[in-house]
């Protein structure tokens, strides 16, 4: 299964995941809902106990030792996930509550410093709910106008209208990779037909991140939103990169604590970047858990990750294809290079929440609904699907697992 | 791990393999529509109500098989009884599958019947949404007909 390193084996890495490790009834247990949220290494687990054991303190407000070694340790990990994108400055990482923050923090403070009534914004049909809903709501606000890139047959973005559905745009709002059909998208391109048509470039780089190497200046992004509990982090975390003088530009978001450098009765200035996105206490240990686990995907190898889903996605669509035929629907592109391995399928006609409770009894762990992803269930014509996701810790046998669990579901229903 | 042929019951499988009274009323009919936010499922209750009593009752929707056995059993237990009946049936179901409003009295001696096979679900506390969306609904509707 290895990539073109040899020394990636997702057995051992695997035995790093102490959730992984557990038999439940004897059996082991298969997770496949990492596209959902993904399971912890130790060194995460260990480092954020060692932190809350021997390090713990407020950061940035206190002169003693023990809050400078703690703030210390914070902002270490905050280069760490700089250095992970490939950012320009650490002073580009904003830390949020998660990626679905991070998005409401920019419609909210970019896009009510610079969206009127009429403005459009350009979204695609494969968003989170993460992407749409914070837009329609300042489209009831403001009236801004909301646009969409629809699909292809074959699970893709339909660009062949793309410089017309650009025209006028002020943002364009857009996921890297689907968590329904775990269809990847051209970023580069995307970003680049954006920024030729006067727009910003926003990504949400959710399903992306966690995945394979991401390089936010080769990406010609503005803004990119991730979550921490999605590649190895805890959760309570996201991530907002964008570029210096946007932010700069940019009004705060929430209003308090750390994101002042000095308030009057009559009136508060905004301290530097990021602090000033930062407002309250943040989550600290989770901070510095993150920056373990960038460090441990670092380690891995991001590219031996994404060769090893590659290989993955090959495997799970060769294996369901041959052994369910007809009987097994799988939304999703066909061409291992062109996806993640997310796969969102249905089955036998067997309702997705019949399906997955049955795949429980065999410890197998899929998510079946819509996948915060109501509007593209829509065009897909279902209202819910199972959803199986694989990580750097899956191997050929969870798929295996799979495929015997799924058999045994046909026999009750 | 509770054993799955708890929530399958044979009974359970049956409603959901044929459905009863599947379908639509028209107006004068009323009609309530339900979601389960969770998994996208939705379902419409048809009801049809005259001189308090339920005349007719029709379903349409799509959803798991908890949730269309349990409003297929629904209807079928609902069809014929007053409004009144009806409601203190929708809290005895509701009791059973521990979701009483303590407010309300729930008279222990309704026999559910069939409905009984659902009481399973109560060890797979995600599935309880999917076994009450049909009588949530149903609730709707009734509110909807006595206006
Ligand atoms: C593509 C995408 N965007 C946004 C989100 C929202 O992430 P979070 O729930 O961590 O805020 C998710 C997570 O489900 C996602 O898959």
């Amino acid at each position: 299964m290895a990539g073109a390193n040899t020394a990636f084996d997702a057995a051992v890495i695997r035995r790093d995941f102490p959730v992984l490790a557990q038999q439940i009834e004897g059996k082991p247990l298969v997770y496949l809902d990492s596209a959902n949220t993904s399971q912890k290494p130790n060194i995460v687990i260990d480092t954020m106990a060692k932190f809350m054991r021997e390090s713990y303190a407020p950061i940035n407000r206190s002169a003693y030792t023990l809050a400078a070694n703690a703030t210390e340790l914070f902002e270490s990990a905050r280069n760490s996930v700089a250095k992970f994108i490939n950012a320009n400055s650490s002073q580009e990482i904003v830390f949020t509550k998660n990626a679905t923050e991070a998005l409401n923090l920019l419609v909210n403070s970019w896009g009510r410093a610079n969206l009127k009534t009429g403005d459009v914004v350009l979204l695609t049909h494969m968003e989170h709910h993460a992407n749409i809903v914070p837009w329609q709501m300042l489209q009831q606000e403001r009236g801004i106008e909301l646009r969409w890139v629809p699909l292809t047959s074959d699970y893709q973005l339909d660009l062949t209208s793309l410089e017309t559905l650009l025209s006028g745009v002020k943002v364009f709002s857009f996921t890297s990779m689907s968590n329904v059909l775990g269809t990847i998208n051209p970023v580069e391109k995307l970003c680049a037909a954006a920024h030729a048509a006067g727009a910003i470039a926003i990504v949400d780089a959710c399903q992306s991140v966690p995945h394979t190497h991401t390089d936010v200046r080769a990406l010609g992004a503005d803004f990119v939103t991730f979550s921490s509990h999605k590649m190895c982090g805890p959760s309570g975390l996201g991530v907002l990169w964008g570029r210096k003088e946007l932010l700069e530009a940019m009004p705060p978001f929430l209003g308090g604590g750390n994101m002042i450098s000095d308030v009057r009765l009559d009136g508060f200035t905004c301290a530097e970047l990021p602090a000033k996105f930062e407002a309250g206490t943040p989550p600290i240990a989770e901070v510095v858990g993150l920056g373990a686990a960038v460090e441990f995907l670092s380690g891995v190898g991001m590219a031996d990750i994404r060769q090893h889903e590659i290989a993955m996605s090959s495997y799970v669509l060769d294996l369901l294809t041959t052994r369910f035929g007809d009987d097994i629907t799988i939304h999703g592109p066909r061409n291992p290079e062109l996806r993640g391995a997310t796969f969102s399928f249905a089955f036998r006609g067997i309702h997705p929440h019949d399906l997955s409770q049955v795949l429980d009894q065999s410890n197998v762990c899929v998510r079946a609904g819509h996948h915060c992803a109501k509007p593209l269930m829509k065009i897909i014509g279902a209202n819910a699907t199972a959803r199986a996701s694989f990580y750097l810790y899956n191997t050929t046998a969870d798929a295996d697992a799979l495929a015997d669990a799924l058999d045994s579901a046909s026999d009750i229903f | 791990m509770p054993g799955i042929e708890d929530l399958y019951r044979e009974i359970i499988l049956d409603h959901y393999r044929t459905p009863r009274n599947r379908g639509e009323l028209q107006p004068p009919a009323i009609s309530s529509e339900g979601h389960n936010p969770l998994c996208g499922d939705d379902i419409r209750i048809y009801l049809d109500v005259a001189d308090g009593v339920v005349r007719d009752v029709k379903f349409s929707g799509q959803g798991c098989s908890i949730s269309q056995s349990s409003t297929s059993m629904m209807t079928v237990a609902i069809k014929g009884k007053t409004v009144v009946e009806v409601g203190a049936f929708v809290r005895r179901f509701k009791h059973m599958m521990t979701l009483a409003d303590n407010d309300e009295p729930v008279d222990e001696s309704i026999n559910l019947g069939d409905i009984e096979a659902l009481q399973g679900v109560v060890k797979f506390p995600v599935r309880i949404k999917c076994a009450t969306l049909g009588w949530n609904t149903l609730l709707e509707a009734l509110t909807e007909a006595s206006k």
